[in-house]
């Protein structure tokens, strides 16, 4: 048992760290100090620029375009892109439609996808929820109905994240009414969203932000060779897809540094103030939340490790979310804790490149403090809500 | 990246299973926990004649050569058989001190029949006002000549009804909550001065009250050098420490499993109340608690084997873990057991009631993330 670094690892540690220093677009990471969002130009250019390093896929196949890293490489990049806080790969694309298309897709689906997904020459998002269609996502009503060579999809997917930049959507949709179990009867299909007929409506969230959409389709026309899979089969394909997007979902490095930069500045005093840190009631709280961390770390890493030999990444990633995602709103609580009255302000127009970091209220980004708290509230709830993930555990793990 | 057992780990579990499967049943522990030694004799020479008692020491002192991960191994699987040998007091605390402090003639007059099962030891670590802190230490050792007189109180000295060694942590200098002027002494269980009162644990255990009114000994049962015994007692308190956080794992693991089994069969209400998704939940709660605290156990075994600056860390946060996942689970298997959960005659209680010691004993939750609430401070 043991988990030191060999002297490859530690090689290998070395390059990423220096891809981030020196190749990584620089302005990017300018923004993401200064809390600037990135527009959609930004996030295509940072993907094309792993896609030009060949690290624009972890998780995919070597012959396919994927980088061949053992677990403790995944691992120690996830870990250095988190800590000079450099965006997350959108998920999409990369971790949810293109390992479904490599897994059920077919010879001309792969070819004409894969690579543009791997370039990032498309933008995915993905259609799954609806209106009447949650938690209880097979009682979804979007219809593809058969018309010919192509079929005509009716209806509405909701949370769409960044459907407003998006080129093509992956949506689960009924394709039979006439079915025993609701599971069956939902197939998984390709849209291409520059088409009549697909309109994109924002949701603004509890932050002010447009982040989500509503995304409605009326009469559609999609063609047949954009079915993945069998028809019929899109809700199994679909079950696997949310495994991949567990496993990612613990946010341990992202965690890891938020949870360090909160402690460096809870050791500063303010304008000659007692700093923070002599606070033990906060203190206990970091501590307990750095045991969580570990534990939540090392959880991911036994699941890493099981992956690597050869096993997928079982039901039991389901804990990874739940944990995963209690974490960050703890340390997002906790924060806005530490910001006190400066968590209060919602003055966006200051987190632009342009204006004066001096000039900011509060000093510097924790005036986000607050707006991170709301926001993320829904990390809990996406990608299957906790409450979900307790069933699937029940009903997978513990047989009951 | 490995998580997996090597093969001699892998052999000592498979013994340890097999031997409580075939061995150790529920109703034999019941009745040695009541006997007046509180465990069984014959069951403590098997341990010995197995290598069990040799795992933590060098094979120069004719042990296993065993580090963190293995005593995990040991204790987690002593843990699932709620094994009741005074493991605890010989190997791992009085062994501890031993192995890291003692001469080689008192090795060989108390570690080696010691490692045999022949000699049954134990280390006093607390007094009656010291709750956690191990240095708060009023019982004092005076020189006279080349004897040494202690006088002084202990309080839960695990074993010490039975014990032929006792170690005694005396103050040789300093005041109490001080590091430097601790000794430490082996006495004899039978020496002049020395009143022993002995008592049944909540979980089932025994230990003892222990008087020492001028108990004098001889010059070479000092153990380690005047004043300098902090560091032995200090470490073995730490081995002890990552030991019975190993063992509340195993517990809970137990207690997470009888559970499902139970709600899977209780039928009310005319369907097994594992259908209930209020029940569901919480199970899967209990599962989580046990995974996390299995995670960073293993974290902090390899931590404390690495002997990095992270040790002293990872005690404190595995403590903490096991402490507050340990009551959940704990707590909630008596409760998803309903009634029978509170019965005598139910293995749970007795499970749920060794968690509950562990909790109390080497610090618990709080006094752990109180010490890492400072630790950690950069």
């Amino acid at each position: 048992m043991n988990v030191t670094f060999s002297a490859g690892d530690l090689a290998f540690r070395e390059e990423v760290r220096q891809f981030f220093a020196t190749e990584f677009p620089g302005d990017i990471l300018e923004k993401q100090r200064k809390a600037v969002p990135l527009t959609r130009d930004d996030v295509v250019r940072w993907h094309k620029k792993m896609y030009e390093k060949g690290w624009a896929a972890p998780n995919w196949p070597q012959e396919l375009g994927g980088t061949g890293w053992s677990a403790v490489q995944k691992y120690i990049f996830a870990d250095e892109q988190a800590r000079v806080n450099a965006p997350p790969f959108l998920s999409f694309g990369v971790s949810m439609v293109g390992p479904i298309i490599y897994t059920y897709g077919s010879e001309a689906q792969k070819q004409r996808f894969l690579p543009e997904i791997l370039q990032f020459n498309q933008w995915w998002c993905q259609g799954y929820s609806e209106p009447g269609a949650g938690s209880d996502l097979a009682s979804l009503r979007t219809r593809a109905d058969l018309d010919g060579d192509h079929y005509r999809v009716n209806g509405t997917k909701t949370w769409t994240t960044l459907g407003q930049f998006a080129d093509w959507i992956f949506c689960l949709v009924r394709t039979n009414t006439d079915v025993s179990r609701r599971q069956e009867g939902i197939s998984f299909l390709l849209i291409d969203m520059k088409q009549p007929g697909v309109s994109v409506k924002p949701i603004v969230l509890l932050d002010g932000e447009h982040e989500v959409n509503e995304v409605h389709f009326e009469d559609v026309k999609v063609p047949l060779e954009n079915l993945v899979g069998e028809e019929g089969k899109g809700w199994t394909y679909g079950k696997v897809l949310l495994q991949h997007e567990r496993t990612g979902i613990a946010g341990v490095a992202g965690s890891k540094y938020r949870l360090a930069q909160l402690k460096a500045r809870a050791a500063q005093s303010i304008r000659g103030a007692l700093p923070l840190a002599n606070d033990q009631t906060f203190m206990r709280k970091i501590a307990a939340a750095e045991v969580e961390l570990k534990a939540l770390e090392y959880t991911e890493l036994r699941t890493l490790a099981s992956v690597a030999s050869g096993k997928a990444p079982g039901p039991e990633s389901s804990i990874l979310k739940i944990a995963g995602t209690e974490l960050r709103q703890t340390i997002d609580s906790l924060r806005m804790e530490a910001s006190a009255y400066y968590a209060l302000p919602y003055v966006r127009d200051q987190y632009t490149m342009d204006f004066p970091e001096d000039d900011r209220i509060g000093d510097g980004t924790e005036t986000h403090a607050a707006l991170t708290y709301f926001n993320d509230r829904k990390v809990s709830i996406f990608g299957g809500s906790n409450e979900i993930q307790k069933n699937i555990i029940a009903k997978h793990v513990l047989g009951l | 990246m490995d998580f997996s057992l090597n093969d001699v780990q892998l052999m000592l579990a498979d013994s340890i299973e097999k031997f409580i499967t075939n061995n150790y049943d529920f109703e034999a522990r019941q009745k040695s926990s009541g006997s007046t030694t509180g465990y069984s004799p014959d069951v403590w020479k098997t341990f010995a004649e197995l290598g069990w008692t040799a795992v933590p020491f060098s094979e120069d002192d004719g042990g296993f050569g065993g580090g963190p991960v293995d005593m995990m191994v040991v204790m987690e699987r002593f843990g699932r058989g709620l094994v009741i040998e005074p493991y605890l007091a010989n190997v791992v605390l009085a062994g501890g001190v031993l192995k890291r402090a003692a001469n080689n003639t008192q090795k060989s007059d108390w570690l080696a029949p010691l490692i045999a099962g022949e000699l049954q030891a134990t280390l006093a670590f607390v007094e009656p006002q010291s709750r956690y802190d191990i240095s708060n230490i009023v019982t004092t050792a005076r020189q006279d000549g080349d004897r040494w007189h202690i006088t002084g109180n202990k309080a839960y000295v695990l074993n010490g009804g039975t014990a032929d060694l006792l170690i005694i942590p005396a103050r040789t200098a300093g005041k109490p909550g001080e590091h430097n002027g601790v000794s430490l002494f082996g006495i004899a269980g039978d020496v002049a001065g020395l009143s022993i009162r002995d008592y049944e644990t909540v979980d089932g255990q025994r230990a003892a009250e222990v008087e020492l009114n001028d108990v004098i000994v001889s010059a070479d049962k000092l153990i380690g050098g005047v004043n300098n015994g902090y560091a032995a007692l200090q470490a073995a308190i730490a081995d002890a420490t990552l030991a019975v956080s190993a063992e509340a794992i195993g517990i809970m693991s137990v207690l997470t499993e009888k559970t499902i089994e139970y709600c899977k069969s209780r039928v009310q209400f005319g369907v097994p109340i594992s259908s209930f998704q209020a029940l569901q939940h919480r199970m899967v709660e209990m599962y989580t608690a046990c995974e996390q605290s299995r995670s960073l156990m293993m974290w902090a075994a390899m931590a404390i084997e690495s002997g990095g600056p992270e040790s002293e860390t990872a005690i404190h946060a595995l403590k903490y873990q096991v402490g507050k996942a340990g009551t959940r689970v704990g707590e909630e298997a008596v409760q998803l057991h309903g009634g029978m959960g509170v019965t005598w005659d139910l293995d749970v209680a007795h499970y749920f009631k060794r968690l509950t010691a562990i909790n109390l004993m080497f610090g618990n939750a709080d006094w752990h993330l109180d010490r890492l609430a400072t630790v950690t401070e950069t």
